[in-house]
Formats: structure tokens, C-alpha cells, sequence
């Protein structure tokens, strides 16, 4: 019987042991290995036809934002069926992390929430073949819906200004039963009862676009600017929770609880009408599109450079404001003519209105608009082999 | 042991040393394991201790940053081991003294199973079934009624994803190793001192206060250690039910919560670069060295009185 016990010590102790070792239980995905990029440069100097997409074969390598993953397994079907013989892989690693893949010259394009950095363009350069860098495309808008849990109000949707939602964020409005709610939605019985406000545990370009959402529309009430992790650089305060479904879970599980979700998500919730130019806008795809439309090219760098600096005021009350516009991030050149044919033939169905529907399908997202698929198509119709 | 005054045998055959060959590999090979992930620990973290901080996110010192989930972590466990402890030496007593043989055989195999659900379908079951239960019929109670204890104060959280909640799902999951042990030391305890005890007047009660928990305390102790070392790395669980904050919290019903350790790498590890993927391996690193002394101590304890009633 001693040697009984013991064993089972041993055996407990190694085990707990173990588990605290392993106690990340994320399986960290390993980032593919970088392409071998064929060095040969035997491409035609003359400018060569673009290729028909269902002739083209090979391997587009991209990483980046994880945003985007679920709308990436949309286009990467119906790119398969417009281009058979092509692969296009994705590891979604995060934002930063497909910058830096990308930057290190590991994938042939990377996703990202945010537009490449000053000096990452500089990077980019010895990247890039030639010396013109990569270049921005806004091709993944993702509305965030502002759902809460009042059943009290039965069916009516709330109304809340931009200053509004900073304070119940910031923790400065606590009740719904606060004036300053009151005056945003007249004849409406508001519960008395503590607000809830429920936040991403977890770092998120979710949290980076509705914190610069408030700091844009709301500067004197949301002080913290635009912040990716809540705890540390944000008001503390409110109910931290993992992933979007933890969000939305926490918010559905109590009453007096609101937060910010991927608009697709948030199930039967009702998601607050957002105030915009004196009115207010209900979340709508099309609404949620036009954000691109409204924002300015932060420009600087080249003609063919799609970044903008994502305007959460606009003029006209048929934008919806808080949505993440995430990029792709490719080279204006490149060093070989498969690349560039891959390149082209996946970025051109992507912004096309098939891929854009591919990704509404898949991921809930809001379409481009035509306007700015007229002058993403331009950018990358420039997309060349370099010499 | 009282056998082994038997001079060694000097004859071998090749099976002994083949025997002895793969025992002594194997033990090599824990440590080389175990120093493998040490050394990695401590290679990746280092940057995220001494780094610039500059360049992670929130520019807290090291210390600063881990400390809250130290507390987080040794905050839950110990919530846990609370619960469980006592619970775990009830059932284990009742398994080995009061319960009839077949009762308590099953009742045995069913603490066992519980080790066997994987943690992620705790947290799913404590962020579903008990957050919901508890919120709405305890938690408000205790907070009407005992609000001048710090622990009970403050806001309710509406969805339960409390420290209370989190505690009672590790108490849960800790609760098989604790009974285990608790249940095979119990049982060794040596007839004769139980006879003994009954033979001199005593119930069942006092025989079990005289001669079963004495003896098996060191193993009770050791036991609960080993527990302890679980919830302390416990990771989707916690992940799924706490609502974490930054900073030091003691009350165990609001919505404001330390984070764990494990549960702040398992949130932050996806989309963290650069810097703060060392920073969040230095708090493994933390981690580790927490659990190594809580198994050390259990050994310890293990070690020093595991053979018979000390005192």
C-alpha cells in the first residue's frame, strides 16, 4: 500500500508538474516557413498580358490579422474555383506578427488592421523588388455593432450619441437611467439599473477600432485614445471577456450589460443605433461600407497607396462609424511574374463583387463600394515585376 | 522494509541491465525535459524581464505587470483548496471508513472519472451552469449580508464571471487528486491502532479524530499540495470564467478580477509580438518557479512523517 501512495505522488507530482510547463494552452501555429522565392528574374521586359486566373498555378503564401481569417476561408473557396491550379495559404498570426512575416520577406502578402507603419514602408522597400514599397488595400471592412441587454425596452433600439457610449465605457455614466441616455432617446422608459459595460479581455483590433471610434467622435470624454489592450492602457473597470463569443456571451448573460462586437455575431441582441451627424444610424452592411468612401488617404508615399485614416465623423448620417477596415499589404513590385500574376488574380477577385460577397457570406463583412473598388482595381492593375 | 538486510545479488543477467538501462533513461530524460523547459523559459523571458518597456504594451515595470497575477493565480488556488480540502478529506473519510464496500468502490471510480473531463468543459459547464446558478441565487445574498467582509463587497457581476465562480469550478476540478490521495492514506491506516482505539471506548468519530486523521495528515497535507499545483496552472477554465482587470482585488463577486497567470498567457499569446511574447513567457517563468515550490513543499511534507501517527 506505501508503494502504492508514493507511486501515485510521483506520478501526481510529475503530472502537475507537467501541466504548470504547459500551462499556454494555445497551440502556438507555427509560422509557415518562409517561401523559397524563386531568385530567377528571367521575366519578360516588355509588359506582359495578365494571364487568365484559371490558367495560373502556384502558391500565394499570406499572414497577418486574424480578423480576417474567417472571411480568408471565403475567398480562398471561390478563388479556388475561379483559379484551380492555385493555393493561396493564410496564417492568421495577428496583425503585428503578418507585418513582420511580410516585412521579413516570409509571405508573398500579409493581412493587417492596421496600414504599415512609416518606417515599416521604409522596410518594405528592400522587401519589395524595385524601390517603390507596398502598398494598402482596404479590402475587409468589418462592422462593430454596440449590442445590449435590456429586454425592458421590448423591441425599441437605443439611441446613444458618441458621447454617450465613451462615458458608459469610461465609467463616468453608470445608469441607464442617466440623463444624459434619457435626452438621446425621448419617451423611452429607461430601467433603473447598473450599466455593465463588457470589454475584450484579450488584445484585439476590435478594441483598437471602437477605442478610436470614441476617441475620434468623443476626444473630451474618451481620453485614452486608440488602445488594444484594455487593462493596460485603458479606464479598467467593466467585465473583461475572451474572444468576440465572450463578449457577446457575457452581454447576453446579464442584464444591464452592453459591449462592442463583429456586428455578425451578436445574434439576437439589439445593437444600438450610433449617433452620426446629428442623427442617428442603425448598423447596416451598406451603411457600414460607405466608411471608406468618407475617410481620406493618408497618401505621402505613392499614388497606388490605399491607407486611410479611418474618419469616424463623417458628414452625411448614411455612415455607420465603428467598423475595422482591415488591409492587404502588397508589393508594388515584385521580382517575378508569377507572383505578380498570383498577386493580381487574387486581389483582383477579392475586391471584385464576388469575393466581396464571398466574404459577407463567410464573415459577415460590409461590402466595398463601388467608387472605391474603381480605384483599389487601378492600384492594382500598377502591381508589376520590377526593372 | 524490515527485509532488507538481504546481502545484493551479485549475479546480472541481461535483462537487468536492460531493465536498468530503460529506468535510468527514462529518469534522465524528465530532468533533461524538465531542464529543456526551464532553460527555454528562461532564455525567451529574460528579454520580457529586463526588456525596454517602452515597447510592450502598458508600460508597466515587470514586476508590476506580474504582480497582479501572482495574486490572481495564488488567489483563485487558494480559493479552490478551500472548497476542496475539506470536501476531499469528507468523502475520502467516508470512502474508506463509513460507506458499505460496494458504495464505495463506485463512488471511487466516479471522483476518478471527474480527473478525466478535460478542463475546457469545466469552464464551459462553470461559465454556463454555475455562473448563471450562483448569480442568481447566492451571490446577491451574500453580498446583502456580508458586504462588511471585503470579500462580499462591491457590485455584483451580472454574468457570475466572478473569483467566487472561478474557485469553485477549480475546487471542482482539484477535487479528484485530493480525494485520491487523501482515500489511500486513510486506508493504510494500520488496523491495529484503529482497534485499539475502538477497544478503548471510543465511537467511530473519536476513533477516526484518534488514529486515522493523525496518521494520515502528512498525506492529507501533501495531497491538497498536489491540488494546489493543479489550480495553480489551470488555464481554460479560469480563461472562460474570469472577468480579469489589472490590479489587486479582493473582492470574489464583482466583475473587477485579478487575472491567473496561465488564463493572462492564454488570452494575450495570440495576437502578442515582439516583446510581449517574452514578456508573457517570463510570467511562465514565474509560474513555474510558484508550482516547483508548492511540489517541493509536498514533497517535503511527503517525506518527512508519510510513516505512521507522528505525535
Amino acid at each position: 500500500m506505501r508503494f502504492h501512495t508514493k507511486r501515485a505522488l510521483a506520478i501526481t507530482a510529475v503530472a502537475s508538474l507537467l501541466f504548470a510547463a504547459c500551462g499556454g494552452d494555445d497551440d502556438t501555429a507555427d509560422a509557415p516557413a518562409p517561401a523559397d522565392e524563386p531568385a530567377s528574374t528571367d521575366a519578360p521586359a516588355d509588359e506582359p498580358a495578365p494571364a487568365p486566373a484559371a490558367e495560373l498555378s502556384g502558391t500565394l503564401i499570406g499572414a497577418g490579422a486574424s480578423s480576417q481569417a474567417a472571411a480568408m476561408q471565403g475567398w480562398q473557396a471561390g478563388f479556388q474555383a475561379a483559379a484551380p491550379g492555385v493555393t493561396v495559404e493564410y496564417d492568421p498570426i495577428g496583425s503585428g506578427g503578418g507585418r513582420k512575416q511580410f516585412l521579413g520577406g516570409g509571405s508573398d502578402f500579409a493581412g493587417s488592421d492596421a496600414a504599415l507603419k512609416d518606417e515599416e514602408w521604409e522596410s518594405s522597400k528592400e522587401v519589395c523588388a524595385g524601390d517603390l514599397g507596398a502598398i494598402n488595400l482596404p479590402h475587409y471592412i468589418s462592422p462593430i455593432a454596440v449590442p445590449y441587454n435590456l429586454p425592458s425596452l421590448d423591441g425599441t433600439t437605443l439611441n446613444l450619441s458618441p458621447e454617450v457610449i465613451a462615458g458608459i465605457f469610461a465609467n463616468e455614466i453608470t445608469n441607464w437611467s442617466d440623463a444624459a441616455i434619457a435626452a438621446d432617446n425621448p419617451g423611452v422608459d429607461l430601467p433603473d439599473l447598473a450599466i455593465n459595460p463588457v470589454h475584450r479581455a484579450d488584445e484585439s483590433g476590435t478594441t483598437e477600432n471602437f477605442t478610436d471610434y470614441m476617441a475620434q467622435a468623443a476626444p473630451d470624454v474618451w481620453t485614452y485614445g486608440a488602445i488594444e489592450a484594455w487593462d493596460a492602457d485603458g479606464p479598467g473597470g467593466g467585465e473583461g471577456a475572451p474572444q468576440t463569443s465572450g463578449v457577446v456571451a457575457a452581454v447576453a448573460a446579464g442584464e444591464g450589460s452592453i459591449g462592442y462586437a463583429d456586428a455578425s455575431q451578436i445574434g439576437d441582441l439589439p445593437a444600438a443605433a450610433v449617433g452620426v451627424a446629428g442623427s442617428f444610424v442603425e448598423f447596416s452592411p451598406e451603411a457600414a461600407g460607405r466608411i471608406v468612401d468618407a475617410s481620406e488617404r493618408t497618401g505621402g508615399r505613392n499614388d497606388y497607396d490605399f491607407a486611410i485614416e479611418v474618419n469616424r465623423t463623417p458628414d452625411s448620417a448614411d455612415t455607420y462609424p465603428i467598423a475595422l477596415v482591415s488591409y492587404h499589404i502588397v508589393c508594388l513590385e515584385y521580382a517575378d511574374q508569377e507572383t505578380v500574376d498570383l498577386v493580381k488574380a487574387f486581389m483582383t477577385y477579392v475586391s471584385s463583387d464576388e469575393g466581396q460577397a464571398a466574404s459577407a457570406a463567410s464573415a459577415g463583412s460590409a461590402p466595398i463600394s463601388p467608387e472605391v473598388q474603381a480605384e483599389i482595381a487601378e492600384s492594382i492593375a500598377a502591381i508589376s515585376v520590377a526593372g | 522494509m524490515s527485509s532488507s538486510t538481504i546481502t545484493r545479488a551479485t549475479v546480472t543477467r541481461r535483462g537487468d541491465r536492460v531493465f536498468s538501462g530503460l529506468s535510468r533513461g527514462a529518469g534522465i530524460a524528465i530532468l533533461v525535459i524538465l531542464a529543456g523547459v526551464a532553460t527555454f523559459l528562461f532564455v525567451e523571458g529574460r528579454a520580457g524581464i529586463f526588456g525596454d518597456t517602452e515597447e510592450m504594451s502598458g508600460s508597466d515595470s515587470f514586476l508590476q505587470y506580474v504582480g497582479p497575477l501572482v495574486f490572481g493565480t495564488v488567489f483563485a488556488a487558494t480559493l479552490a483548496l478551500l472548497f476542496a480540502a475539506p470536501l476531499a478529506v469528507a468523502v475520502a473519510l467516508y470512502i474508506s471508513h463509513y460507506a458499505p464496500r460496494r458504495l464505495a468502490q463506485t463512488l471511487g471510480y466516479i471522483i476518478d472519472l471527474l480527473a478525466a473531463i478535460p478542463s475546457v468543459v469545466f469552464g464551459i459547464w462553470g461559465i454556463t451552469v454555475l455562473a448563471p446558478l450562483l448569480t442568481d441565487n447566492i451571490y446577491p445574498w451574500l453580498n446583502a449580508n456580508l458586504d462588511f467582509i471585503p470579500f462580499f463587497s462591491g457590485t455584483v457581476s451580472t454574468s457570475g464571471r466572478s473569483m467566487l465562480t472561478a474557485g469553485l469550478v477549480l475546487a471542482v476540478m482539484i477535487l479528484p487528486i485530493v480525494t485520491a490521495i487523501s482515500r489511500e492514506v486513510f486506508l493504510q491506516t494500520p488496523r491495529l491502532h484503529e482497534e485499539a482505539s475502538l477497544a478503548l471506548g471510543a465511537t467511530r468519530w473519536e476513533m477516526i479524530r484518534q488514529a486515522v486523521l493523525p496518521y494520515g495528515r502528512s498525506g492529507v497535507i501533501s495531497g491538497a499540495m498536489l491540488g494546489l499545483g493543479r489550480a495553480l496552472g489551470e488555464t481554460m477554465a479560469v480563461t472562460i470564467i474570469l472577468s480579469p482587470s489589472d490590479g489587486y482585488f479582493w473582492s470574489v463577486l464583482t466583475n473587477q478580477n485579478s487575472n491567473t497567470i496561465a488564463s493572462n498567457i492564454a488570452l494575450k499569446f495570440p495576437e502578442a509580438y515582439g516583446l510581449d511574447v517574452n514578456r508573457l513567457i517570463a510570467t511562465g517563468l514565474v509560474l513555474f518557479a510558484i508550482t516547483f515550490i508548492v511540489n517541493a513543499l509536498a514533497r517535503r511534507i511527503a517525506n518527512a512523517g508519510f510513516s505512521g501517527a507522528d505525535g
